[in-house]
Protein backbone atom coordinates (compact mmCIF):
# COMPACT_ATOMS: atom_id res chain seq x y z
CA UNK A 1 0.00 0.00 0.00
CA UNK A 2 1.14 3.51 -0.75
CA UNK A 3 2.57 5.02 2.41
CA UNK A 4 0.98 8.47 2.03
CA UNK A 5 -2.06 10.21 0.55
CA UNK A 6 -1.37 12.06 -2.66
CA UNK A 7 -4.04 14.72 -3.10
CA UNK A 8 -4.92 17.35 -5.65
CA UNK A 9 -4.26 20.96 -4.69
CA UNK A 10 -8.01 21.61 -4.51
CA UNK A 11 -8.48 18.70 -2.12
CA UNK A 12 -5.97 20.36 0.22
CA UNK A 13 -7.74 23.70 -0.17
CA UNK A 14 -11.01 22.01 0.85
CA UNK A 15 -9.44 20.92 4.14
CA UNK A 16 -9.27 24.55 5.26
CA UNK A 17 -12.46 25.61 7.03
CA UNK A 18 -13.78 29.09 7.77
CA UNK A 19 -12.45 30.26 11.15
CA UNK A 20 -9.45 27.90 11.22
CA UNK A 21 -6.28 28.82 13.10
CA UNK A 22 -3.80 28.26 10.28
CA UNK A 23 0.00 28.04 10.52
CA UNK A 24 1.84 30.50 8.26
CA UNK A 25 5.53 29.87 7.51
CA UNK A 26 8.00 32.76 7.18
CA UNK A 27 9.28 33.81 3.76
CA UNK A 28 12.44 31.72 4.28
CA UNK A 29 10.62 28.45 5.07
CA UNK A 30 8.68 27.56 1.92
CA UNK A 31 5.56 29.66 1.44
CA UNK A 32 2.72 27.73 -0.29
CA UNK A 33 1.74 30.49 -2.72
CA UNK A 34 -0.08 28.34 -5.30
CA UNK A 35 -2.16 26.92 -2.47
CA UNK A 36 -2.82 30.46 -1.22
CA UNK A 37 -4.04 31.51 -4.65
CA UNK A 38 -6.59 28.68 -4.69
CA UNK A 39 -7.62 29.41 -1.11
CA UNK A 40 -8.41 33.01 -2.05
CA UNK A 41 -10.38 31.84 -5.11
CA UNK A 42 -12.43 29.57 -2.85
CA UNK A 43 -13.33 32.61 -0.71
CA UNK A 44 -12.47 31.20 2.72
CA UNK A 45 -13.46 33.52 5.63
CA UNK A 46 -12.39 34.42 9.18
CA UNK A 47 -9.01 32.72 9.08
CA UNK A 48 -6.80 33.30 12.08
CA UNK A 49 -3.20 33.46 10.89
CA UNK A 50 -0.53 32.16 13.26
CA UNK A 51 2.73 33.37 11.72
CA UNK A 52 6.02 31.72 12.67
CA UNK A 53 7.17 34.32 13.25
CA UNK A 54 6.24 36.63 10.36
CA UNK A 55 4.45 36.70 7.04
CA UNK A 56 5.06 38.62 3.84
CA UNK A 57 3.08 38.62 0.60
CA UNK A 58 1.06 35.51 1.55
CA UNK A 59 -0.47 37.14 4.63
CA UNK A 60 -0.91 40.49 2.91
CA UNK A 61 -2.82 38.90 0.00
CA UNK A 62 -5.07 36.88 2.32
CA UNK A 63 -5.82 39.98 4.40
CA UNK A 64 -6.46 42.16 1.33
CA UNK A 65 -8.79 39.50 -0.08
CA UNK A 66 -10.95 39.55 3.05
CA UNK A 67 -10.07 36.01 4.16
CA UNK A 68 -8.66 36.94 7.58
CA UNK A 69 -10.17 38.10 10.87
CA UNK A 70 -7.13 37.81 13.15
CA UNK A 71 -3.33 37.74 12.89
CA UNK A 72 -0.85 36.65 15.56
CA UNK A 73 2.65 37.63 14.42
CA UNK A 74 5.94 39.29 15.26
CA UNK A 75 5.82 41.16 11.94
CA UNK A 76 3.91 41.49 8.70
CA UNK A 77 6.16 43.06 6.08
CA UNK A 78 7.29 42.93 2.47
CA UNK A 79 10.91 43.02 3.63
CA UNK A 80 13.14 44.97 1.26
CA UNK A 81 10.02 46.18 -0.54
CA UNK A 82 8.58 47.98 2.44
CA UNK A 83 5.40 47.78 4.49
CA UNK A 84 2.72 45.17 3.85
CA UNK A 85 0.12 47.66 2.60
CA UNK A 86 -3.08 45.64 2.94
CA UNK A 87 -2.10 44.55 6.45
CA UNK A 88 -1.33 48.12 7.55
CA UNK A 89 -4.60 49.40 6.09
CA UNK A 90 -6.62 46.59 7.70
CA UNK A 91 -5.14 47.28 11.16
CA UNK A 92 -5.50 51.06 10.84
CA UNK A 93 -9.17 50.74 9.86
CA UNK A 94 -9.91 48.06 12.48
CA UNK A 95 -10.86 45.38 9.92
CA UNK A 96 -8.69 42.72 11.58
CA UNK A 97 -7.52 41.93 15.09
CA UNK A 98 -3.75 41.90 15.50
CA UNK A 99 -2.26 39.97 18.40
CA UNK A 100 1.18 41.56 18.52
CA UNK A 101 3.85 39.13 19.62
CA UNK A 102 7.62 38.66 19.40
CA UNK A 103 9.46 35.90 17.52
CA UNK A 104 10.61 33.73 20.46
CA UNK A 105 7.11 33.83 22.01
CA UNK A 106 5.55 32.51 18.80
CA UNK A 107 8.07 29.65 18.79
CA UNK A 108 7.61 28.93 22.51
CA UNK A 109 3.80 28.69 22.34
CA UNK A 110 4.11 25.96 19.71
CA UNK A 111 6.94 24.27 21.61
CA UNK A 112 4.56 23.95 24.58
CA UNK A 113 2.14 22.05 22.33
CA UNK A 114 5.01 19.91 21.00
CA UNK A 115 5.65 18.76 24.57
CA UNK A 116 1.95 18.71 25.45
CA UNK A 117 2.44 21.00 28.45
CA UNK A 118 -0.01 23.87 29.13
CA UNK A 119 2.48 26.74 28.98
CA UNK A 120 6.08 27.69 28.33
CA UNK A 121 8.16 30.30 30.17
CA UNK A 122 10.21 32.93 28.34
CA UNK A 123 12.65 35.58 29.50
CA UNK A 124 12.62 39.16 28.24
CA UNK A 125 9.37 40.82 27.09
CA UNK A 126 8.37 42.03 30.60
CA UNK A 127 7.81 45.79 30.65
CA UNK A 128 7.03 45.99 26.95
CA UNK A 129 3.65 47.10 25.59
CA UNK A 130 3.49 43.74 23.79
CA UNK A 131 3.11 42.11 27.19
CA UNK A 132 0.73 44.85 28.40
CA UNK A 133 -1.79 44.12 25.63
CA UNK A 134 -1.56 40.30 25.74
CA UNK A 135 -4.19 39.36 28.31
CA UNK A 136 -3.57 35.67 27.54
CA UNK A 137 0.00 35.95 28.89
CA UNK A 138 0.89 35.81 32.59
CA UNK A 139 3.83 36.86 34.72
CA UNK A 140 4.71 34.81 37.81
CA UNK A 141 7.62 34.82 40.21
CA UNK A 142 10.18 32.11 39.44
CA UNK A 143 8.98 29.21 41.65
CA UNK A 144 12.25 27.25 41.41
CA UNK A 145 14.59 27.36 44.40
CA UNK A 146 17.82 26.34 42.68
CA UNK A 147 17.31 27.37 39.06
CA UNK A 148 17.27 30.93 37.73
CA UNK A 149 17.22 33.96 40.03
CA UNK A 150 15.27 34.27 43.26
CA UNK A 151 12.30 36.68 43.04
CA UNK A 152 12.71 36.86 39.27
CA UNK A 153 9.44 37.65 37.46
CA UNK A 154 9.02 35.38 34.44
CA UNK A 155 6.57 35.39 31.56
CA UNK A 156 4.33 32.37 30.88
CA UNK A 157 2.87 31.79 27.43
CA UNK A 158 -0.07 29.46 26.73
CA UNK A 159 0.35 26.41 24.51
CA UNK A 160 -1.12 27.00 21.05
CA UNK A 161 -2.39 24.19 18.85
CA UNK A 162 -3.02 24.98 15.20
CA UNK A 163 -6.03 23.63 13.32
CA UNK A 164 -4.14 23.27 10.09
CA UNK A 165 -0.74 23.90 8.50
CA UNK A 166 0.18 24.06 4.84
CA UNK A 167 3.71 24.65 3.58
CA UNK A 168 5.69 24.09 0.38
CA UNK A 169 8.71 21.77 0.33
CA UNK A 170 11.47 21.03 -2.21
CA UNK A 171 10.79 17.28 -2.37
CA UNK A 172 9.16 14.29 -0.76
CA UNK A 173 10.39 10.67 -0.74
CA UNK A 174 8.41 7.60 -1.83
CA UNK A 175 7.16 7.09 1.73
CA UNK A 176 5.89 10.66 2.17
CA UNK A 177 8.78 11.98 4.25
CA UNK A 178 9.24 15.70 3.61
CA UNK A 179 12.60 17.36 2.98
CA UNK A 180 12.73 20.54 5.09
CA UNK A 181 16.51 21.01 5.27
CA UNK A 182 17.56 23.35 8.03
CA UNK A 183 14.11 24.95 8.22
CA UNK A 184 13.35 23.13 11.47
CA UNK A 185 10.63 25.65 12.39
CA UNK A 186 8.48 23.74 9.89
CA UNK A 187 8.81 20.69 12.15
CA UNK A 188 7.78 22.80 15.17
CA UNK A 189 4.73 24.02 13.23
CA UNK A 190 3.84 20.48 12.12
CA UNK A 191 4.21 18.97 15.60
CA UNK A 192 1.80 21.60 16.94
CA UNK A 193 -0.87 21.27 14.23
CA UNK A 194 -3.92 18.97 14.14
CA UNK A 195 -3.67 18.63 10.36
CA UNK A 196 -0.67 19.09 8.09
CA UNK A 197 -0.66 19.28 4.29
CA UNK A 198 2.35 19.79 2.08
CA UNK A 199 2.73 20.99 -1.48
CA UNK A 200 6.00 19.98 -3.10
CA UNK A 201 8.01 20.38 -6.28
CA UNK A 202 8.42 16.62 -6.76
CA UNK A 203 8.16 13.13 -5.32
CA UNK A 204 11.41 11.14 -5.43
CA UNK A 205 11.63 7.36 -5.78
CA UNK A 206 14.02 7.03 -2.82
CA UNK A 207 13.80 6.63 0.96
CA UNK A 208 15.29 9.54 2.93
CA UNK A 209 15.94 7.17 5.84
CA UNK A 210 18.46 5.17 3.79
CA UNK A 211 20.96 7.99 4.28
CA UNK A 212 21.92 9.74 7.52
CA UNK A 213 22.17 13.15 5.84
CA UNK A 214 18.74 13.11 4.25
CA UNK A 215 17.16 11.45 7.31
CA UNK A 216 18.37 14.33 9.49
CA UNK A 217 16.81 16.97 7.25
CA UNK A 218 13.33 15.55 6.81
CA UNK A 219 9.97 15.82 8.52
CA UNK A 220 8.74 12.24 9.02
CA UNK A 221 5.57 11.26 7.18
CA UNK A 222 3.81 10.45 10.46
CA UNK A 223 3.06 14.16 10.93
CA UNK A 224 1.65 14.66 7.44
CA UNK A 225 -1.96 14.13 6.29
CA UNK A 226 -1.60 14.69 2.57
CA UNK A 227 0.78 15.77 -0.18
CA UNK A 228 0.24 17.45 -3.53
CA UNK A 229 2.82 18.01 -6.28
CA UNK A 230 2.71 21.68 -7.30
CA UNK A 231 5.62 22.79 -9.46
CA UNK A 232 6.94 26.28 -8.75
CA UNK A 233 4.53 26.26 -5.81
CA UNK A 234 6.24 29.01 -3.79
CA UNK A 235 6.42 31.59 -6.59
CA UNK A 236 6.96 34.55 -6.26
CA UNK A 237 8.44 33.67 -2.86
CA UNK A 238 11.71 31.77 -2.60
CA UNK A 239 12.07 28.05 -2.06
CA UNK A 240 15.33 27.81 -0.08
CA UNK A 241 17.97 25.77 -1.84
CA UNK A 242 15.85 25.44 -5.00
CA UNK A 243 14.95 28.88 -6.32
CA UNK A 244 15.17 32.49 -5.15
CA UNK A 245 12.37 35.02 -4.82
CA UNK A 246 11.00 36.77 -7.91
CA UNK A 247 11.91 40.24 -6.66
CA UNK A 248 10.45 41.98 -9.70
CA UNK A 249 7.06 40.42 -9.03
CA UNK A 250 7.12 41.18 -5.29
CA UNK A 251 8.08 44.76 -6.07
CA UNK A 252 5.22 44.98 -8.56
CA UNK A 253 2.85 43.73 -5.88
CA UNK A 254 4.24 46.16 -3.27
CA UNK A 255 3.48 49.10 -5.54
CA UNK A 256 0.06 47.89 -6.71
CA UNK A 257 -1.17 46.97 -3.21
CA UNK A 258 -0.62 50.50 -1.89
CA UNK A 259 -4.23 51.26 -2.87
CA UNK A 260 -7.35 49.08 -2.69
CA UNK A 261 -7.94 49.52 -6.41
CA UNK A 262 -4.35 48.69 -7.29
CA UNK A 263 -4.58 45.57 -5.15
CA UNK A 264 -7.90 44.49 -6.72
CA UNK A 265 -6.49 44.93 -10.24
CA UNK A 266 -3.34 43.02 -9.35
CA UNK A 267 -5.30 40.17 -7.77
CA UNK A 268 -7.73 39.90 -10.69
CA UNK A 269 -4.79 39.26 -12.96
CA UNK A 270 -2.93 37.06 -10.46
CA UNK A 271 -5.91 34.80 -9.74
CA UNK A 272 -6.72 34.28 -13.41
CA UNK A 273 -3.18 33.09 -14.28
CA UNK B 1 38.55 57.34 -6.29
CA UNK B 2 34.76 57.17 -6.37
CA UNK B 3 33.27 59.48 -3.77
CA UNK B 4 32.45 57.89 -0.43
CA UNK B 5 28.74 57.22 -0.07
CA UNK B 6 26.92 57.99 3.14
CA UNK B 7 25.97 54.31 3.46
CA UNK B 8 29.65 53.36 3.24
CA UNK B 9 30.50 55.82 5.99
CA UNK B 10 27.78 54.30 8.19
CA UNK B 11 29.01 50.77 7.44
CA UNK B 12 32.52 51.83 8.47
CA UNK B 13 31.24 53.58 11.60
CA UNK B 14 29.31 50.47 12.66
CA UNK B 15 32.30 48.26 11.90
CA UNK B 16 34.39 50.28 14.39
CA UNK B 17 31.92 49.26 17.13
CA UNK B 18 32.24 45.55 16.36
CA UNK B 19 35.99 44.91 16.47
CA UNK B 20 35.99 43.28 19.93
CA UNK B 21 33.14 40.84 19.23
CA UNK B 22 33.34 37.07 18.84
CA UNK B 23 29.85 36.55 17.38
CA UNK B 24 27.71 39.20 15.68
CA UNK B 25 24.17 38.45 14.54
CA UNK B 26 22.13 40.47 12.06
CA UNK B 27 18.35 40.34 11.79
CA UNK B 28 15.69 41.44 9.32
CA UNK B 29 15.93 44.46 6.99
CA UNK B 30 19.52 45.32 7.92
CA UNK B 31 21.80 45.67 4.87
CA UNK B 32 24.12 48.25 6.49
CA UNK B 33 24.64 46.25 9.73
CA UNK B 34 25.04 43.12 7.59
CA UNK B 35 27.75 44.73 5.47
CA UNK B 36 29.51 46.14 8.58
CA UNK B 37 29.58 42.72 10.24
CA UNK B 38 31.02 40.98 7.18
CA UNK B 39 33.55 43.79 6.85
CA UNK B 40 34.97 43.34 10.38
CA UNK B 41 35.00 39.59 9.83
CA UNK B 42 37.15 40.03 6.70
CA UNK B 43 39.41 42.54 8.45
CA UNK B 44 39.81 40.17 11.42
CA UNK B 45 40.85 37.37 9.04
CA UNK B 46 43.68 39.59 7.75
CA UNK B 47 44.88 40.04 11.34
CA UNK B 48 44.59 36.28 11.93
CA UNK B 49 41.59 36.77 14.23
CA UNK B 50 38.23 35.04 14.07
CA UNK B 51 34.82 36.73 14.24
CA UNK B 52 31.66 34.76 13.58
CA UNK B 53 28.83 36.49 11.75
CA UNK B 54 25.29 35.15 11.47
CA UNK B 55 23.08 36.88 8.92
CA UNK B 56 19.57 35.67 9.44
CA UNK B 57 18.27 36.46 5.98
CA UNK B 58 21.11 34.71 4.22
CA UNK B 59 21.46 31.02 3.46
CA UNK B 60 25.22 31.28 3.06
CA UNK B 61 26.16 33.50 6.02
CA UNK B 62 23.93 31.81 8.57
CA UNK B 63 25.36 29.50 11.23
CA UNK B 64 22.06 28.05 12.43
CA UNK B 65 20.59 24.63 11.64
CA UNK B 66 17.90 24.31 14.32
CA UNK B 67 15.28 26.53 12.75
CA UNK B 68 14.29 30.15 13.30
CA UNK B 69 14.16 29.76 17.08
CA UNK B 70 17.91 29.08 17.32
CA UNK B 71 18.81 32.79 17.11
CA UNK B 72 16.78 33.48 20.26
CA UNK B 73 18.00 30.41 22.12
CA UNK B 74 21.60 31.21 21.13
CA UNK B 75 21.21 34.83 22.27
CA UNK B 76 19.61 33.77 25.58
CA UNK B 77 22.58 31.43 26.16
CA UNK B 78 24.88 34.47 25.90
CA UNK B 79 26.53 33.30 22.67
CA UNK B 80 25.84 36.50 20.71
CA UNK B 81 27.83 39.64 21.56
CA UNK B 82 26.20 42.20 19.29
CA UNK B 83 22.81 42.49 17.61
CA UNK B 84 21.17 45.41 15.81
CA UNK B 85 17.69 46.80 16.36
CA UNK B 86 15.85 49.62 14.65
CA UNK B 87 12.60 51.39 15.28
CA UNK B 88 9.87 53.50 13.80
CA UNK B 89 10.50 55.59 16.90
CA UNK B 90 13.36 55.57 19.40
CA UNK B 91 13.10 57.72 22.51
CA UNK B 92 15.56 59.38 24.89
CA UNK B 93 15.35 56.48 27.35
CA UNK B 94 16.20 54.02 24.51
CA UNK B 95 12.70 52.54 24.35
CA UNK B 96 12.02 51.31 20.82
CA UNK B 97 8.77 51.16 18.86
CA UNK B 98 8.44 48.93 15.80
CA UNK B 99 4.64 48.71 15.85
CA UNK B 100 3.09 52.05 14.90
CA UNK B 101 2.23 55.63 15.73
CA UNK B 102 -0.70 56.98 17.69
CA UNK B 103 -2.46 55.08 20.47
CA UNK B 104 -2.31 51.29 20.10
CA UNK B 105 -6.08 50.78 20.15
CA UNK B 106 -6.60 53.36 17.43
CA UNK B 107 -3.37 53.21 15.53
CA UNK B 108 -2.60 55.97 13.00
CA UNK B 109 0.12 54.36 10.96
CA UNK B 110 0.81 50.67 11.34
CA UNK B 111 4.33 49.30 10.81
CA UNK B 112 5.40 45.62 10.55
CA UNK B 113 5.76 44.69 14.23
CA UNK B 114 8.26 44.02 17.00
CA UNK B 115 10.14 41.04 15.47
CA UNK B 116 12.41 39.47 18.11
CA UNK B 117 13.29 42.77 19.81
CA UNK B 118 11.41 42.00 23.04
CA UNK B 119 13.86 39.21 23.85
CA UNK B 120 17.04 40.26 22.01
CA UNK B 121 17.12 43.68 23.74
CA UNK B 122 17.22 41.89 27.12
CA UNK B 123 19.87 39.25 26.48
CA UNK B 124 22.45 40.52 23.97
CA UNK B 125 25.17 42.54 25.77
CA UNK B 126 25.74 45.07 22.99
CA UNK B 127 22.61 46.19 21.20
CA UNK B 128 23.30 48.82 18.58
CA UNK B 129 20.24 50.85 17.64
CA UNK B 130 20.40 51.79 14.00
CA UNK B 131 17.96 54.10 12.28
CA UNK B 132 19.09 56.03 9.21
CA UNK B 133 16.47 58.76 9.38
CA UNK B 134 17.46 61.32 12.03
CA UNK B 135 14.44 63.55 12.59
CA UNK B 136 12.02 64.63 15.32
CA UNK B 137 9.54 62.01 14.05
CA UNK B 138 11.96 59.08 14.48
CA UNK B 139 13.92 60.26 17.54
CA UNK B 140 11.13 61.20 19.93
CA UNK B 141 10.75 62.23 23.54
CA UNK B 142 8.53 59.23 24.29
CA UNK B 143 7.63 56.34 21.98
CA UNK B 144 3.94 55.66 21.26
CA UNK B 145 4.39 51.90 21.82
CA UNK B 146 7.15 50.07 23.65
CA UNK B 147 8.21 47.03 21.60
CA UNK B 148 11.14 46.65 23.97
CA UNK B 149 12.10 48.88 26.92
CA UNK B 150 15.51 50.60 27.12
CA UNK B 151 16.03 49.51 30.72
CA UNK B 152 14.34 47.26 33.28
CA UNK B 153 13.86 46.97 37.05
CA UNK B 154 16.71 45.35 38.99
CA UNK B 155 14.83 42.07 39.54
CA UNK B 156 14.30 41.46 35.80
CA UNK B 157 16.82 39.15 34.10
CA UNK B 158 18.64 41.52 31.78
CA UNK B 159 22.29 40.97 30.88
CA UNK B 160 21.75 42.91 27.65
CA UNK B 161 20.63 46.30 26.47
CA UNK B 162 21.35 49.40 24.40
CA UNK B 163 24.96 50.53 23.96
CA UNK B 164 24.91 52.84 20.91
CA UNK B 165 22.51 54.61 18.57
CA UNK B 166 23.67 55.38 15.03
CA UNK B 167 21.75 57.54 12.53
CA UNK B 168 22.84 58.97 9.19
CA UNK B 169 23.87 62.14 11.06
CA UNK B 170 25.22 61.09 14.44
CA UNK B 171 26.51 58.44 16.84
CA UNK B 172 25.25 58.39 20.44
CA UNK B 173 26.34 56.23 23.37
CA UNK B 174 23.72 55.15 25.89
CA UNK B 175 24.51 55.80 29.54
CA UNK B 176 22.79 53.06 31.55
CA UNK B 177 23.14 54.84 34.91
CA UNK B 178 21.76 58.16 33.65
CA UNK B 179 19.30 56.43 31.28
CA UNK B 180 20.24 59.00 28.69
CA UNK B 181 22.06 59.22 25.36
CA UNK B 182 25.34 61.11 24.93
CA UNK B 183 26.40 62.49 21.53
CA UNK B 184 29.83 61.05 20.55
CA UNK B 185 30.30 61.74 16.84
CA UNK B 186 28.62 63.70 14.08
CA UNK B 187 28.68 63.54 10.31
CA UNK B 188 31.19 65.97 8.69
CA UNK B 189 28.38 68.13 7.29
CA UNK B 190 26.62 68.41 10.64
CA UNK B 191 26.71 70.83 13.58
CA UNK B 192 25.78 70.06 17.18
CA UNK B 193 23.10 72.76 16.93
CA UNK B 194 21.48 71.03 13.97
CA UNK B 195 21.56 67.65 15.74
CA UNK B 196 19.84 69.23 18.75
CA UNK B 197 17.20 70.70 16.41
CA UNK B 198 16.57 67.36 14.67
CA UNK B 199 16.46 65.21 17.81
CA UNK B 200 13.15 64.92 19.64
CA UNK B 201 14.78 63.96 22.96
CA UNK B 202 17.29 65.66 25.25
CA UNK B 203 20.81 64.25 25.36
CA UNK B 204 24.29 64.97 26.71
CA UNK B 205 27.24 65.97 24.51
CA UNK B 206 30.60 64.27 25.00
CA UNK B 207 33.57 66.52 25.90
CA UNK B 208 35.63 64.90 23.15
CA UNK B 209 33.00 64.95 20.40
CA UNK B 210 34.47 64.33 16.92
CA UNK B 211 33.41 63.85 13.34
CA UNK B 212 32.67 60.31 12.10
CA UNK B 213 35.97 58.85 10.93
CA UNK B 214 36.47 58.43 7.19
CA UNK B 215 37.45 54.84 6.32
CA UNK B 216 40.96 54.37 4.90
CA UNK B 217 41.64 53.07 1.40
CA UNK B 218 42.23 49.47 2.53
CA UNK B 219 38.83 49.31 4.21
CA UNK B 220 37.06 50.90 1.25
CA UNK B 221 38.72 48.43 -1.12
CA UNK B 222 37.59 45.42 0.92
CA UNK B 223 34.11 46.88 1.13
CA UNK B 224 33.75 47.59 -2.57
CA UNK B 225 35.61 44.62 -4.00
CA UNK B 226 34.53 41.87 -1.64
CA UNK B 227 31.76 42.73 0.83
CA UNK B 228 29.53 44.23 -1.88
CA UNK B 229 29.26 40.86 -3.65
CA UNK B 230 28.61 39.05 -0.38
CA UNK B 231 25.81 41.48 0.48
CA UNK B 232 24.20 41.00 -2.92
CA UNK B 233 23.43 37.38 -1.94
CA UNK B 234 20.97 38.49 0.76
CA UNK B 235 20.19 42.17 -0.03
CA UNK B 236 20.31 42.36 -3.83
CA UNK B 237 18.39 45.67 -4.07
CA UNK B 238 20.77 47.39 -1.64
CA UNK B 239 23.95 46.02 -3.24
CA UNK B 240 22.73 47.12 -6.65
CA UNK B 241 21.82 50.61 -5.47
CA UNK B 242 25.07 51.29 -3.59
CA UNK B 243 27.66 49.42 -5.60
CA UNK B 244 25.93 48.39 -8.82
CA UNK B 245 26.67 44.71 -8.21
Amino acid sequence: MKQFDELSLLEIVDEVKDGDLIGIPADYSGVPMEFTKELIKKGVKDLKLYCLPLTTIQGDMLIGSGCVSEVEAAAVTLGEFGLAPRFSEAVESGKIIIKDSTCPALHAQLQATEKSVPFMPLRGVIGSDIQKYRKDWQVIENPMKFSGNKNEPILLLPAVQLDILIFHAPCVDKNGNIQIGRRRELATLAHASKNVFVTTEKILDIDFFDDELSAATCLPALYVDGISVVENGAWPCALPGVYGPDNDEIKKYSIAAKTKKGFDDYMKNYLSN
Amino acid sequence: MVELKREELLISQLADLLVNDKHIAVGAASPIPGAASLLVKEEAKLLNNRIRVTILHSNKYNNFTDGARELFDCAAQGRIDTFFLGGVQIDGAANINLVGTGSYEKIQKRFPGSFGSALMYFVVPQIILFREEHSPRTLVDKVDFISAPGFSDENIYRPGGPKFLLTNRALFKFNKQKKRFCLLKIHNNESIENIIKLTGFKFDVDDKITNMSIPDKTRIDILRNKISYMVSEFYPEFADRIWGV
